[in-house]
């Protein structure tokens, strides 16, 4: 078996900091207006508002977005997935000084096309069926789907397999695998976040708001009356932050969810119009969007409340968002302290770079996905009945009897009068 | 920034050399091969470790698809094990806390998702009867990613502050590492299940090409073929190309005249074991194709009599002979880079179970993605449990929808009234 020659300290690979160099301190991004304005302040003070502002400006953009509609999501989360991956790549690149190797910028971006590729072509297939069906072309690359795009990832691994270096083969890996690990976290958190788009908007807003809600909450609690630190890892944390955002944000999503679960626009699943070739939001809400009465245990009193159901389900997101959410961000603050950054970039002033704003949000996206799957929803039904009708007729037909035999059983369909087969 | 200086950068000087590994050639080979030079005593031992090798292959098919799945289970486990031991060699990450632990805790967690997702696929009926695996199927994605998540947060609370760069790294590698060795080997056993030709002919085509490959560069080798591996050879890889698709051609033939390779393999539920028995497919019954007129002046013959299935193994063995050493390529790269000479000492000759299966990580993918996109449709019974799953009136939509077709098909006598 291989030897390891011992847990040498100098040896450079488990060094622990000793090599990267400092980051050098980021340059100030903020745009001139706010500087004048705000030239009169402390550095502190002057920090703060710069926060405040920002904080308020990304508030606003983020309800113009959502006004603006389904189409527009999707593209803004295409353009802040594209951004997240940049910034992490070109961290990488500073880590490992490799911004010069052949060929790895092309193959990072190419990798990334392929992946949103692949993903993007499920969806489409899934929610654009009746459009598909209609283009020739579209069908073409619908049914060949998986093999496409197959063999354009199998392209980007013969590139790289040819780009090898002599000199660099163990800074390439590092980059391959870099990518990949940053394709895997970026990508797939942007392609459910944008499934649980489709399946209602509200399924994306309340989710964001309640991270959002619990950064702000606990950053509040933490201020005013935080004393007892949380993890070594963030030292500005503390468990009075830490509960009192986890309260904060349980009762703000409990009424945010009744707000907004009036209205069809956010309730209903985002479906593709074929005949107006538009994106419509349009149905009859589910019973998880009407009121339901729910009787209060006798401890509190012997009344009734009148609720919607989904804010049931909104305690449960919340519950996530305040104890699991957070480990998110110590997974990026523990990331940065590894590699000596201070920010993953620069792109917002007093924030840091897009990232950073959506680290707590990672695992967020993948448990509502998962959360919608295992408790809310059921399979999609024009695609069950798109595999139906790919399979081989004697497949087709054995299920049809055992469906009829199923609607029976439950009075869905009129008891079998005796057929002549 | 840019400084080259640093010594992330330099080359690969580094790392320590890694110590010649020690003979693990058993006793009785080393007493047997006592005479000869050190070349051919090195050649015969990699020679009976290959026989063996393969007289183990045979055997284990024999004994049917439950130990083929175990086999695949221990082959996948060994592979990891082996990876994650050359991360804490490069990392001299040994004694990180907590990290060995993780590492097994998120194999055991991807495996756990993936099993799952198997079983409830193809064992519907027998998960059903039993309601805690029914309550386990139902909300298998919500316990995977719950346990997953467990380990997450272990991670992060596990970050020591020296160390946190190589907490991270061996965290990276880990992740990579599931990635490659895990899916692939679930999708082999997704193949299995197609059928045991789906996972006897890629291999064996993979092993074929290794061995046809290495004896044409023997013989006829000139050219070299990539700086990454200078005993490749133009000739071998083309020559290999060759014999590998006649022998694909010749294999499948033999193949596809037995149920035993040929039916998917089902569950059944009364005697509670595998079954593998079916009426064959249409592709693995025999057809005539005419053939082209430049072969019929040569052989004499207008038809051929074939499998279709041997028309697609042609496809199989291409994709093995000049994809799969892409895979090898990018092994060696990987040696080169960390500086070993082989993945592990497992077996004498060849190294580790790594080495032995490298060309095969990218063929069990593409094995996979060919069968989903030209052989198979959907799975019935997964169809089946969706449909259940959905709302009485969904239900109720679907099933006209299906009457209509079937109707029009000519496949229902049109005699009920609409429900």
């Amino acid at each position: 078996m291989l030897a390891f020659p011992g847990e040498g300290e100098g040896e450079m690979e488990g060094d622990s900091k000793a090599d990267t160099p400092d980051v050098p301190p980021s340059t100030d991004n903020t745009p001139q207006c706010l500087n004048k304005a705000l030239e009169g302040l402390s550095s502190r003070w002057k920090n703060w508002w710069i926060r405040g502002i920002l904080s308020l400006t990304m508030i606003i953009g983020f309800f113009l977005i959502i006004y603006l509609g389904p189409i527009m999501l999707i593209l803004v989360v295409m353009g802040v997935q594209i951004k997240c991956f940049h910034e992490i790549i070109t961290i990488g690149y500073r880590v490992y000084h490799s911004y010069d190797l052949p060929w790895f910028r092309t193959l990072s971006w190419y990798f990334l096309i392929c992946v949103n590729y692949f993903f993007y072509g499920e969806t489409v297939a899934d929610y654009f069926g009746a459009l598909v069906q209609r283009e020739e072309p579209l069908q073409f690359l619908v049914r060949y789907h998986r093999f496409i795009s197959f063999a354009l990832y199998l392209a980007g691994f013969c590139m790289f397999v040819l780009s090898l270096v002599k000199k660099h083969y163990r800074l390439q890996f590092y980059m391959f695998a870099w990518t990949h690990v940053t394709l895997l976290i970026v990508v797939t958190q942007s392609h459910l976040v944008i499934q649980n788009l489709f399946e209602g908007m509200i399924w994306f807003i309340v989710p964001i708001s309640i991270v959002i809600c619990n950064d702000i909450m606990a950053y509040l609690f933490g201020f005013f009356f935080g004393r007892t630190p949380l993890i070594k890892l963030s030292p500005k944390k503390t468990w009075e932050g830490f509960i009192g955002g986890f309260f904060a944000t349980v009762v703000f999503s409990f009424f945010f969810a009744y707000l907004i679960s009036q209205y069809q626009y956010f309730v209903c699943p985002v479906e593709y119009n074929s005949e107006t070739n538009r994106f419509a939001v349009e149905c009859e809400p589910s019973n998880l969007f009407m009121i339901q009465e729910y009787t209060l245990p006798a401890v509190v009193q012997n009344k009734t409340v009148n609720l919607y159901p989904f804010q049931i389900h909104s305690i449960a997101l919340s519950t996530f968002a305040s104890l699991i959410g957070p480990f998110g961000g110590f997974f990026a603050s523990g990331f940065k302290r590894a590699f000596k950054i201070k920010d993953f970039a620069d792109t917002i002033p007093g924030h840091g770079g897009i990232m950073d704003r959506f680290d707590c949000q990672y695992l967020m996206a993948t448990f509502v996905h998962v959360y919608i799957t295992s408790f809310i929803r059921g399979p999609n039904p024009s695609k069950v009945l798109q595999q139906l009708l790919v399979l081989q007729p004697e497949q087709q037909l054995s299920i049809f009897n055992t469906l009829r035999n199923h609607l029976r059983e439950k009075g869905m369909l009129p008891p079998a009068v005796e057929e002549a087969q | 920034i840019y400084g080259a200086s640093d010594n992330e950068t330099k080359s690969d000087s580094g790392v320590s050399e890694v110590p010649v590994p020690a003979d693990d050639t058993p006793e009785v080979l080393n007493k047997a091969l006592s005479g000869l030079s050190s070349r051919w005593k090195n050649w015969w031992v990699r020679g009976i470790l290959t026989l063996a090798m393969i007289s183990f292959f045979f055997i284990i098919i024999y004994l049917g698809p439950m130990v083929l799945m175990m086999i695949v289970l221990c082959v996948q486990i060994k592979c990891f094990h082996e990876i994650i031991t050359i991360g804490y060699s490069v990392y001299h990450s040994y004694h990180l806390p907590w990290f060995r632990t993780l590492s097994w805790y998120f194999l055991l967690c991807v495996n756990y998702f993936f099993y799952g997702e198997t079983v409830t696929d193809y064992f519907f009926t027998l998960v059903q009867r039993e309601e805690p695996l029914r309550i386990l199927s139902k909300y298998h994605r919500f316990i995977s990613f719950a346990l997953y998540l467990t380990g997450f947060c272990m991670f992060v609370l596990s970050l020591v502050k020296k160390h946190y760069r190589l907490q991270f790294y061996m965290f990276g590698w880990t992740h990579v590492t599931l990635l490659i060795v895990v899916t692939q080997s679930h999708l082999i056993i997704h193949n299995l299940f197609e059928g045991m030709i789906w996972f006897i002919v890629p291999i064996s085509c993979v092993i074929c090409n290794d061995i046809m490959a290495y004896m044409f560069g023997f013989f006829f080798g000139r050219t070299p073929l990539i700086k990454l591996s200078p005993k490749k050879t133009w000739e071998g890889f083309i020559g290999g190309l060759f014999a590998t698709i006649v022998f694909g051609i010749l294999l499948s033939y033999v193949m596809s005249g037995y149920r035993f390779f040929v039916c998917p393999v089902e569950f059944n539920n009364d005697s509670n074991s595998f079954t593998v028995d079916c009426k064959p497919s249409e592709l693995f019954q025999l057809q005539d194709y005419g053939l082209p007129p430049v072969l019929q002046s040569i052989t004499g013959w207008t038809t051929v009599k074939l499998y279709p299935f041997q028309i697609h193994s042609i496809a199989l063995s291409a994709f093995a002979s000049i994809m799969g050493p892409f895979g090898g390529f990018f092994a060696s790269g990987f040696k080169r880079a960390f500086k070993i000479k082989d993945f592990a000492n497992t077996i004498p000759g060849h190294g580790g179970i790594m080495d032995r299966f490298d060309c095969q990580y990218l063929m069990a993918t593409f094995v996979n993605v060919y069968i989903a996109s030209f052989i198979r449709g959907p799975n019935p019974s997964k169809v089946i449990q969706q449909l259940l799953a959905l709302r009485p009136d969904q239900q109720l939509h679907i099933f006209n929808s299906l009457k209509a077709h079937l109707t029009e098909k000519g496949l229902l006598p049109a005699l009920e009234e609409a429900a």
